[in-house]
This record gives C-alpha cells, structure tokens and sequence, in this order.
C-alpha cells in the first residue's frame, strides 16, 4: 500500500471503514496501481479478501504484492486470500462437465445472461462461518476490472446487478467493504460503459479517478487523481473532492498538488 | 422543506447526479415525514438469487402496485430509492403508470372514505436514463428538484409545476446534519428574465479610439440614400428594362491598325503553332 495515499484518502489499515463501495476507475491511462495498492492494505488489516482478477494472472499481483510487503502465496495458503483467476477460469468454463457451475459459467451461454454464479462463487468465499474463516477481520471483495466481463458479453444491466447484489451481501450483511476497478472509455458512442461506470459511481461512497495528463504523458508526472467522496460529510477539512497529480515510483507513489511535482519546482 | 414540496400531493422528482448525490437528502425528507414508517426490503435480493421461495409476487411492480391498495387513511407518503433502478429492470411505459395512479388522487374508490392525499418521493440518477425516460418522468412530476452546488454548497433547483398555475423555480441552499436533519440556508427565487447587473454599465466600444469611427449628419444622410450595387429596387428593374429602348450610355470605337491581327483563334499570338 502507498502511505501517501492512505494519508490522502484518511485511512489506515488498523481502522478500515466498514460497508464502503470503493469505485477505482481509469481514463486514458493505467489506474491498476490502485488495485495494488488496496489488495495489500487489506491483506494488511488483516482482512479475509476475495480477489477476483480477470486481467492478469497470479503470479503478477504476487510479484508486485511483494514490492509492496505481501506475499499473496502466503495470504492464500493460510486461507486470507481466495484468489479467482479469471484466465484461468474462462478456459475451464468451456471444458469442464457439465453439472458443475464454474464462476464464468455466462461465457458458455449464448445470450448475456445473469452473473448469479460469479455471486455465488464471491458469496461462498466470504462466508463467515467458511474454513479457514475465523480470525480474520472483515470481508474485502476486490475486483479487477469489471469493463471485462462487458467485454466477455455481460450487459451493463447484469454486472449492475452483480454489484448490487455484493453490495447487499458484503457491504451491508457481513459490513465489509467492495473495491471494483472500472475503465473509462471517455467514448460517447460506447453506452454500455457509460452506463456502467455511472450506475456503479451512483452505487460507491468513493470513488478515485486516476486520468491522464491532459496535454500528454510526461516522465515525472504521470496523472493525476480525483478523489471524491460521495457522502454530506466528507472527511474534515478536506473538502468533497480533491485532486493531485501523481507519480509511480518503482515501489511507491507519490502524491503532490497540481503543478507542484518536485522535478518542476 | 416536505411541506413545500409534497404540499399538493403527487410525484416529487428528486434528480441527483454523481458529483452531487441525493441519497441523502432522499432519507432527510424522510424523517421529516415519517410518523409511522414502513420499510419494504427490495434491497437485499431483488432479482431472488438466493433461491429462498420469498420471491415477491410480480417483482418490483406487483409491490409498487400492491402499495396503493394498501395506504391507509390519512397523508402517505411513498419514498423511492430509486426511480433509476426500476427504469433499469422495468418498461418505461409500465413504471410511468405505476407512478401515475400511485400519485393521483384517487377518486374511484368504492367506500366513502376521504380522498387520501399520497406524495411519491422518487430518487432519479440523470447520467443513467436518455432523454426520452426523464422528459417522461419529469412530465409526471409535480414538483421536480435537481440537485447541484458550488464548491462544498449543495443547492436544490426546485420546478413546480401546478396545474392552473404558472411554473414557479426557485433554488434553496441547503446542509444535512448528521442525524439526517435539513439545515435550510437561504433561498433565491428565480427571476423568469435574468435582469443586468446595474453595477456593470454597458462600455461603449467607440470611444478613446485614436480614429473616428462617428458620422456626421450629412455624412448619414449620404449614407442612407445610397443605393447598393447588388440591390434589385424599382429604379434598377426601370434601368434595365429601358436599355433596349433608350441609347446606350457607353459604347467602345475600334480601329484596327496595320498590326492588328484579328485572329479570333489566337487573339494575342502568343501560340506557337
């Protein structure tokens, strides 16, 4: 996790927030440092999390989770982490009997239907009284990224219902907390994810924004963040919504004001 | 703030955006309504994923339906959260009515009891629905409030629109405490033509400039009387329709001399033929 982030966002691992929707998107550029950067925060407060990781494969959260001071292969071996490779778990969805319901089961259907199983695949993993269950702090289910299973042929409809659906489960049944990477086409024509990204922003109590530059890349500001709270009470003294401009570092990443990144200062 | 908006009873169209959101101010109208307050779950599992048999009958809409039946006397108030989920999972056209005889007086009842007065309290989000499901929602609405701010201020735009009466708009800045109570803090009614601020006056761009740009008398009475090239008036149509008649103003003598070569295929041999 990024300690610079925490302070911005005033968190700690030692006192996550309970029943919060965290909506993480990216617009013309990478925001899967965000994605990183809550799987080992929660790892850290020592919570019980899902990790339902459709874009890359274990091995690469694993090989950044150790820059960032987790081992995810020690994580899923005492049973803190249930891991969901969606790689994986597409090819097995066509190949398996029939009778089993794999998690991607709606990749095998010809209309876009329902993600019920994907559900209950998320349901199962975070059930408290599950093994390997007791000790742990309070359920995460951490998705990345949701504008994939819009590719893979699921409506905006039915992923808004999957969400829902956790949300009603995890954030208000078990009081623990969802974070959902979503891309930003910043494209009119694409509807399908404009309605997604409204309806989840519309569902989330934060929601970060990681965009690009808007006059182009740069070697020593990368982006900038927006982070908004969608609640009356937002943080003290911080204000609704905040942006900085950020960099990546190769273990860290640093958060400054607009325009006062220390190689232009 | 319930009174002035529900006071006639209908649909109030509470239209929130993701940067300004209206979930909260949903819950404060609320508690300013609730004397006896009844809760229908369509949260935890609307679409009945968990297989439990607690299916409701006829989803979303058979309870909205049932609802109606079921107020008692006296004022109810029916809240929504939210009006876009249900647009999301139902027709357009099937929610419109629902709404309607939801929110209309109702005056085909079959005993005698009073005439109830039912406010609906709908929750909108704009970015999710085109134009056509909220220009219908909004056409139904009896009172409609948008909501926005500037900087860390929320407002509410309110429209009312009664029947027999004009619309009337007004914007009311507000705060929600954290027991989910409405601090009103002011309010500007909207003028239906924006007046000039009288502290700006009009600059008037023709003066300190080191030309004149200024006519005077004479030079406009000149300006005025002239005719413009490309302009057909009766004194142009007159002109051209007595040339053939009259002489000709101008005409061109010719008179070739001894070079002159009247070669009408090459008039300025130059061709090198």
């Amino acid at each position: 996790m990024f300690p610079e982030l925490n302070n911005l966002l005033d968190a700690s691992p030692d006192r996550p927030e309970p029943g919060k929707l965290t909506l993480l998107c990216d617009a013309k550029t990478d925001g899967s440092f965000l994605v990183h950067h809550f799987l080992s925060f929660y790892l850290k407060a020592n919570c019980k999390v899902c990790f339902v990781a459709l874009v890359q494969s274990f091995s690469h959260y694993n090989i950044v989770g150790q820059k960032l001071g987790v081992s995810l292969t020690a994580a899923r071996e005492r049973g803190q982490l249930v891991f969901l490779e969606g790689l994986r778990s597409a090819v097995d969805s066509f190949f398996r009997a029939e009778g089993e319901a794999p998690p991607l089961r709606f990749l095998r259907e010809a209309t876009a239907g329902s993600l019920q199983p994907l559900f209950q695949f998320v349901r199962d993993a975070l059930e408290p009284g599950g093994p390997g269950a007791a000790g742990w702090a309070r359920p995460v289910l951490l998705v990345d990224d949701l504008s994939v299973l819009l590719s893979l042929g699921a409506g905006a409809g039915a992923v808004l219902d999957f969400v829902h659906r956790c949300r009603a489960r995890v954030c208000c049944q078990l009081q623990g907390n969802i974070v959902a990477l979503v891309h930003a086409s910043g494209d009119a024509e694409d509807e399908e994810s404009e309605l997604l990204l409204n309806g989840l922003s519309h569902q989330s109590h934060l929601v970060l924004r990681a965009e690009g530059l808007a006059t182009g890349s740069c070697r020593d500001v990368h982006g900038q963040l927006r982070v908004l709270w969608r609640t009356p009470w937002p943080p003290a003294a911080r204000g609704r919504s905040l942006t900085f401009q950020y960099k990546i570092q190769d273990k860290s990443v640093s958060f400054f004001a607009k325009g006062m990144s220390p190689a232009v200062l | 703030m319930l009174e002035s908006l529900s006071g006639h009873g209908g649909l109030v169209l509470l239209r929130d955006s993701v940067e300004w959101e209206g979930r909260s101010l949903l819950k404060a109208l609320i508690r300013q309504a609730a004397l006896r307050l009844v809760y229908h779950d369509l949260f935890q599992d609307p679409l009945n994923w968990s297989n439990t048999g607690e299916a409701l009958p006829g989803g979303a809409l058979g309870v909205l339906r049932a609802m109606r039946r079921r107020a008692g006397p006296g004022p109810v108030t029916i809240a929504l959260d939210s009006l876009s989920w249900l647009l999301l999972h139902l027709p357009c056209t099937a929610l419109c009515q629902a709404l309607h005889a939801l929110s209309r007086q109702d005056s085909h009842r079959d005993d005698s009891s009073p005439v109830e007065h039912v406010c609906v309290l709908g929750l909108l989000h704009e970015e999710l629905h085109g134009r056509g499901p909220l220009e219908a929602l909004s056409s139904l609405a009896q009172t409609e409030v948008t909501l926005s701010g500037t900087g860390g201020q929320a407002s509410a735009h309110i429209l009312y629109r009664r029947p027999q009466h004009r619309l009337t708009h007004k914007i009311q800045w507000f705060s929600i405490l954290p027991d989910f109570s409405l601090d009103l803090q002011g309010e500007s009614p909207l003028k239906s033509q924006p007046h000039p601020d009288p502290r700006t006056h009009p600059v008037d761009p023709t003066t300190h400039l080191t030309f004149n740009l200024h006519l005077s008398e004479k030079e406009k009475e000149v300006k005025d009387s002239l005719t413009l090239p490309f302009q057909f008036s009766s004194e142009k149509q007159q002109a051209l329709l007595c040339r053939g008649l009259g002489q000709p103003t101008s005409r061109i003598f010719y008179e070739p001399d001894a070079y002159d070569d009247l070669d009408q295929e090459d008039p300025d041999d130059d061709l090198d033929i």
